[in-house]
């Protein structure tokens, strides 16, 4: 009779065993399956006028934003590093890329103005761009190689830590 | 004067009647045309919206909580629907489709997950569980039915005797 009584705490093995994958999977991480993958091409008209797209950018490591005025705070968090990494950056070939989302161009050159965003940014009219990128929501941020591969999404506010540490990644690849 | 002045409205007021007759006229007979134009203005066809409405609703919206994307009133949801548009217009297959969304966002946009590697739990151990649960009930049914031994009396029966025998012997004096 002692296997009956050992059942019930067999029973509750794979109980704890889900359990256990439940607490050490964080519910507020979405994994992206294009993560290592190629990014796929994007063609945006910035703000500018000028017509950029990601096949223009082969061989060169790309930091594509997705932004909106809208997005408060954490976009307002956000944008300040977004210049001073570029402007740090750039001499070593970086591209960085922003996309705003379902926003209004008055209020979308208010906060290019407002951050002094020097870098190329654009709408995504449809938000055609941001469906291929399977964004969820603002601020996203990729880290693409010279290869044109996903090497890193990030979601929500980047923290200059994290941001050396992604970028460092992709500009040292050959 | 009064008359004339009279006649002058009564003239006005019978040309403005026909005025009116004219103009109901025209839009009468724009009716028809107005029906026959709707179409062209960019409604779809009902077939095209039916198949539309099919597919985003196996897709979750991914902003929403547990609303398909044919049913979030979302901006990201609805420009969701206006690309699974596009893409049946262009002749993509339901498959194909399901397929775009899924490489993109994942197994998560599916709102019924598919029956392979760890969402087998999903399918599967609603299943286990109940054949797990019918399996307990069924063993201890069992003991209940196979077990069922005499009761113990709760009264010792030499106790129970002897006042058997005392109440038999004082109800035997009583008569005597």
């Amino acid at each position: 009779m002692s296997w009956k009584k050992a059942l019930i705490p067999l029973a509750c093995v794979p109980v704890i065993i889900l359990l256990a994958y439940g607490f050490w999977t964080d519910p507020r991480a979405i994994p992206s399956p294009l993560v290592e993958k190629a990014a796929p091409n994007f063609k945006i008209t910035v703000y500018d006028g000028r017509d950029l797209s990601l096949d223009s950018l082969k061989g060169r490591p790309v930091v594509l934003n997705f932004w909106a005025s809208w997005c408060y705070p954490a976009c307002y968090e956000e944008a300040p590093l977004l210049e001073t990494t570029w402007r740090k950056y750039r001499e070593q070939g970086l591209t960085m890329v922003g996309v705003a989302i379902r926003d209004k161009e008055a209020t979308a050159r208010e906060f290019m103005r407002r951050f002094n965003f020097t870098f190329p940014n654009g709408p995504d009219p449809g938000s055609k761009i941001s469906i291929d990128y399977g964004v969820y929501g603002v601020p996203e941020t990729f880290f693409i190689d010279r290869q044109g591969r996903i090497a890193y999404k990030h979601v929500g506010v980047l923290t200059p830590g994290l941001m050396e540490t992604k970028l460092r990644a992709i500009l040292k690849e050959s | 004067m009064r008359i004339r002045g009279r006649m002058h409205r009564d003239t006005s007021t019978a040309r403005e009647r026909s005025g009116r007759l004219a103009v109901l006229m025209v839009l009468a007979a724009m009716i028809p045309l107005a029906g026959v134009a709707t179409p062209a203005v960019g409604v779809a066809s009902p077939d095209l919206e039916e198949k539309v409405r099919e597919i985003a609703s196996e897709l979750r919206c991914v902003v929403c909580q547990n609303l398909s994307v044919a049913d979030s009133p979302s901006d990201l949801a609805k420009e969701m629907r206006n690309l699974v548009r596009e893409l049946v217009e262009q002749g993509k297959s339901r498959e194909e489709i399901q397929a775009y969304f899924q490489s993109r966002y994942g197994d998560f946009v599916l709102l019924e997950p598919p029956k392979r590697g760890f969402n087998l739990l999903v399918w599967g151990l609603p299943f286990v569980a109940l054949l797990v649960g019918a399996c307990g009930v069924y063993l201890v049914a069992r003991r209940w039915t196979e077990r069922r031994e005499p009761v113990a009396p709760l009264v010792d029966p030499g106790l129970l005797e002897r006042v058997r025998r005392e109440l038999r012997e004082r109800e035997g004096s009583g008569r005597s």
